[in-house]
């Protein structure tokens, strides 16, 4: 018989674009008043969020292999995507990692967070793996990003450096305080 | 929360005396009588047991019943939790119902993929990672909230572990995610399998630079490899262990019937190496399916039989189980 093909499980992807090139483009496209009135715009109209969320996955789908979390982790990760880990780690690699670096689950792939960490490290950013990645809020699959990003919705996905003892994230609760 | 002041990991860390523990790994089964058997071969050599939570994605009785039941036995358990079954509701009511029984020790970890063990087919949750669960740990016990905000009726009061990998890549981050789990709330970490000192010396001095000793107690994995069927298990078969090749030319240059005895005098001689090493303030033994044997690894490697709790008292578990007195 043959093995049951494995696809349905996440798989490391190494970026078609280099680490330096998505730092410099996030410098584009970094919050401000015009892409915040933007989004703000883009939202209330259902069939251009649509166009515009299309666009969004088809991009970062081609250069990430961004499984639509909608709630991009790429700035803190070296713009190598950790939803593309099997285990879906936000918070850096597990112990499965054999010695070449490749992944557990997928052991002809590299793991995402080896990855990850080569591309941060080698751009001055390797800071930003210290940082707490909070809980994905799963309501969120499917939705653009870009338009949380730009209206800051995705101000508190990960911790600030040196944080103490930093707080989970209380918005995604019933009954907030 | 042990049943007598001075006992218990807890104390053992906060006394700065050199801790030891060992893991009991639930039966495939409903039978209590293996969980008892297994406790009580480790009953006084150790001052707590992990409870795995299905290991290796092998279904097993779970580590919350396991738990009190080795509870009930006079050994305090470590209740491991893994992300890879539960998602963060399951997780969060499972981590409460530990603190009511009165379980002393948590220890939370991602876990392995369902891909290696008896259900592939089943869902692979991880709604969690291993850093965010140590996390939430410790928003219920300190901030006494779930993760929603909502707060609790009575606190859990265990002490928070996890888990770290010196050896696999990238070498250079793995003391910083240790930092993390720090940060997250983690109290104690137990390494995996040490065979080569001389990597997790220099792991553990990355440890020590970013301070993290005073902070939380490193607790070295340690294990027996007692047949070359064994170390090549161990060598290809788990995900993220390094043998060095000096073990095993030892342990290939030795009669077949001599193996075992070599890998115990090889575990007996790591543990020795490991005290040596700075800011290590304990280990913990591995030896699956060989409880029998701890006693006599321990007891070589100079440990005395007087960790744990207090057996000439009932321990406490009991008036808090339903059911028992």
């Amino acid at each position: 018989m043959d093995p049951v093909p494995d696809t349905s499980w996440p798989r490391p992807r190494t970026p078609r674009i280099s680490a330096r090139a998505s730092y410099a483009a996030h410098a584009l496209l970094a919050r401000n008043g015009a892409y915040r009135a933007l989004a703000s715009f883009v939202e209330r109209h259902p069939g251009l969020e649509r166009a515009f969320t299309r666009g969004e996955r088809v991009s970062k789908e081609h250069l990430f292999g961004c499984r639509m979390c909608g709630q991009c982790a790429l700035p803190a990760t070296g713009y190598a995507c950790p939803q593309t880990c099997p285990k879906q780690l936000r918070n850096g690699p597990c112990g499965g990692v054999s010695p070449e670096g490749r992944c557990e689950v997928h052991p002809e792939m590299t793991c995402v967070w080896v990855t990850a960490y080569e591309r941060a490290e080698a751009s001055g950013h390797g800071e930003d793996l210290d940082r707490l990645q909070r809980p994905l809020d799963h309501r969120r699959w499917g939705r653009s990003s870009w338009l949380s990003y730009w209206q800051g919705r995705d101000a508190d996905l990960w911790t600030a450096p040196g944080e103490d003892r930093p707080l989970l994230r209380r918005e995604l609760g019933l009954t907030p305080r | 929360m042990s049943t007598s002041p001075g006992n218990g990991l807890r104390a053992t860390l906060a006394a700065g005396r050199f801790a030891v523990t060992a893991e009991i790994g639930p039966p495939r089964g409903a039978d209590a009588g293996a969980v008892v058997a297994k406790a009580e071969m480790l009953r006084g050599w150790v001052d707590a047991a992990n409870v795995t939570d299905n290991q290796g994605a092998h279904v097993r009785m779970g580590s919350l019943g396991a738990s009190v039941l080795v509870q009930r036995a006079g050994v305090e358990p470590i209740m491991q939790v893994t992300c890879r079954d539960r998602n963060r509701m399951a997780l969060q009511s499972d981590l409460l119902s530990a603190g009511a029984l009165g379980i002393p020790n948590v220890l939370l970890l991602t876990g392995d993929h369902p891909r290696y063990g008896d259900h592939p087919d089943a869902m692979p949750v991880f709604d969690l990672d291993g850093v965010q669960l140590t996390w939430t740990a410790r928003t219920l016990r300190d901030e006494g909230e779930l993760l929603s905000g909502r707060d609790l009726a009575g606190r859990p009061g265990w002490l928070i572990g996890s888990v770290e990998n010196p050896f696999a890549p990238p070498a250079s981050f793995r003391a910083r995610r240790l930092a993390k789990k720090v940060a997250a709330g983690a109290e104690f970490a137990q390494t995996q399998y040490v065979f080569d000192v001389d990597g997790f010396a220099r792991w553990m001095a990355d440890v020590r630079d970013l301070g993290l000793p005073e902070r939380c107690a490193v607790l070295a994995g340690v294990g027996p490899v007692r047949s070359l069927r064994v170390l090549e298990y161990l060598r290809t078969g788990v995900p993220g262990i390094h043998v060095p090749d000096h073990l095993e030319r030892r342990l290939r240059g030795v009669p077949s019937d001599r193996v075992a005895a070599e890998g115990i005098r090889v575990c007996v001689e790591t543990i020795d190496a490991l005290r040596e090493v700075p800011g290590v303030a304990g280990v913990h033994l591995m030896a699956f399916g060989y409880e029998r044997g701890v006693p006599d690894i321990l007891a070589a490697a100079g440990f005395s039989p007087d960790r744990g709790p207090a057996h000439d008292a009932p321990p406490r578990a009991l008036s808090a189980v339903p059911g028992e007195g």
